[in-house]
């Protein structure tokens, strides 16, 4: 382990002295400023520029070093051959690309991106696209388990089946399934959307805290605090909408889809901690 | 939701004997199901569907206007904390078109040269 150096940059730039009580943004903001479209410390690419990297004698460093070293050069179109499934592929993505993937990727690709619209034309491993912020992931085949562990915003499609514990820790963002997916999909689930066009595994959302399910086959069984809701006109606008996007259909109508929602009956640590307070004093 | 749009601009917020106990709200200050409606989306986040590839908001479905210390907020995810809503921009009457004012803020903010995280990036950033 590296060690940890006590003169850090971010104490010359004051970081560990200022007052940070009642501060607010606003000092610093201004709503009417220019905006940007990208994070302001990263580089602008152009979609019209594109380039291929062929992973087949690189390791897995050297892939994900090359897409960024692209990227800074304004390269705004990747296209990767003989991925090889190797694992942790194509992670840290935190801007906008257009990254085609030609084959199969291992476990943990994709993970952590923020804006990049990603193709797969294979399968994915374990948890593809871990943590991800926002963009697009449409992978053509299937996935394994964990599909979109902790995701919190983007699109993330597969239009195969996929494992058990889709979306687990769903945070936000969108998972969208064309077959089957696993036992405990949506576990834990705090906010966001899971479309499910195929059957669903055995507890079903289970623990869910937040966020919405939808079903278009048949669903095994229902996890702890998971219960069916109606469909609304705007979830039925919203899913046609969503779903076209991708080229996607349920097979007997977005109408005809099961809603899942939290019960929150599973909403008490509020209550507990007062007591819990009380325990400790 | 069906109470008062205002309800937490205008009062504490607190409605139940428990959260009167315990002095906060339990739950979200907004329903987080919400989805948006297309109609009403602003020219700024427009732009930035076409320049991301996007035919939807995207990520930003999931963002909502909530109220902080009875004052119109938005969450952003990358500091952990709540931006206020400037004085000067006048809430219309509905959830929908609050929730697309509060998608245009937090894009401005977070993409901005003065954002908290570019500081900390220069600071503690490894690559």
């Amino acid at each position: 382990m590296a060690t940890v150096s006590s003169s850090h940059q971010s104490h010359e730039m004051g970081l560990h002295s200022e007052q940070l009580t009642d501060r607010t943004q606003q000092v610093f903001f201004n709503a009417e400023e220019s905006a940007n479209f990208t994070y302001a410390w990263l580089p602008e690419v152009d979609i019209n520029k594109s380039a291929d990297v062929d992973a087949a004698d690189m390791d897995v460093k050297d892939v994900n070093i090359q897409i960024r070293e692209l990227m800074e050069q304004g390269v705004g179109t990747i296209n990767l051959h003989n991925p090889g499934s190797m694992h942790g592929l194509c992670v840290g993505i935190l801007s906008r690309l257009q990254l085609n993937i030609h084959g199969s990727l291992g476990y943990f690709g994709c993970g952590l991106i923020d804006g990049p619209n990603v193709n797969i034309s294979g399968r994915v491993g374990w948890s593809c696209a871990e943590n991800m912020m926002a963009g697009t992931v449409v992978i053509e085949k299937n996935a394994g388990s964990t599909f979109g562990a902790a995701i919190r915003g983007g699109d993330l499609v597969c239009k195969g089946s996929v494992g058990s514990r889709t979306g687990i820790d769903q945070k936000g963002g969108t998972i969208i399934v064309g077959g089957k997916t696993g036992a405990f999909s949506g576990f834990m689930m705090q906010r966001g959307r899971m479309v499910i066009l195929g059957d669903a595994g055995m507890n079903l959302g289970d623990s869910m805290y937040d966020g919405t399910i939808y079903v278009g086959g048949d669903i095994e069984g229902l996890g702890v605090d998971a219960v069916p809701a109606e469909m609304t006109e705007l979830d039925i606008q919203w899913l046609t909408a969503k779903l076209a996007l991708y080229g996607m259909k349920t097979p007997n109508g977005v109408e005809n889809m099961q809603k899942i929602v939290a019960g929150k009956q599973l909403w008490n640590y509020d209550n507990l901690e007062p007591t819990e307070k009380k325990l400790v004093l | 939701m069906t109470q008062d749009i205002d309800h937490y601009l205008t009062s504490d917020g607190l409605d139940s004997e428990r959260e009167k106990e315990i002095g906060q709200t339990i739950g979200y200050r907004y329903d987080v199901n919400l989805v948006p409606d297309m109609n009403r989306i602003t020219p700024y986040l427009q732009s930035y569907m076409e320049t991301m590839g996007w035919s939807d908001l995207n990520w930003l479905e999931d963002v909502h206007m909530g109220y902080e210390e009875e004052r119109a907020a938005v969450f952003d995810r990358n500091i952990n904390g709540w931006v206020t809503v400037p004085d000067n921009i006048t809430l219309p009457d509905n959830q929908q078109d609050r929730d697309m004012i509060a998608r245009e803020l937090l894009l401005k903010f977070q993409m901005s040269s003065n954002h908290p995280m570019v500081t900390l990036r220069k600071a503690y950033a490894k690559f």
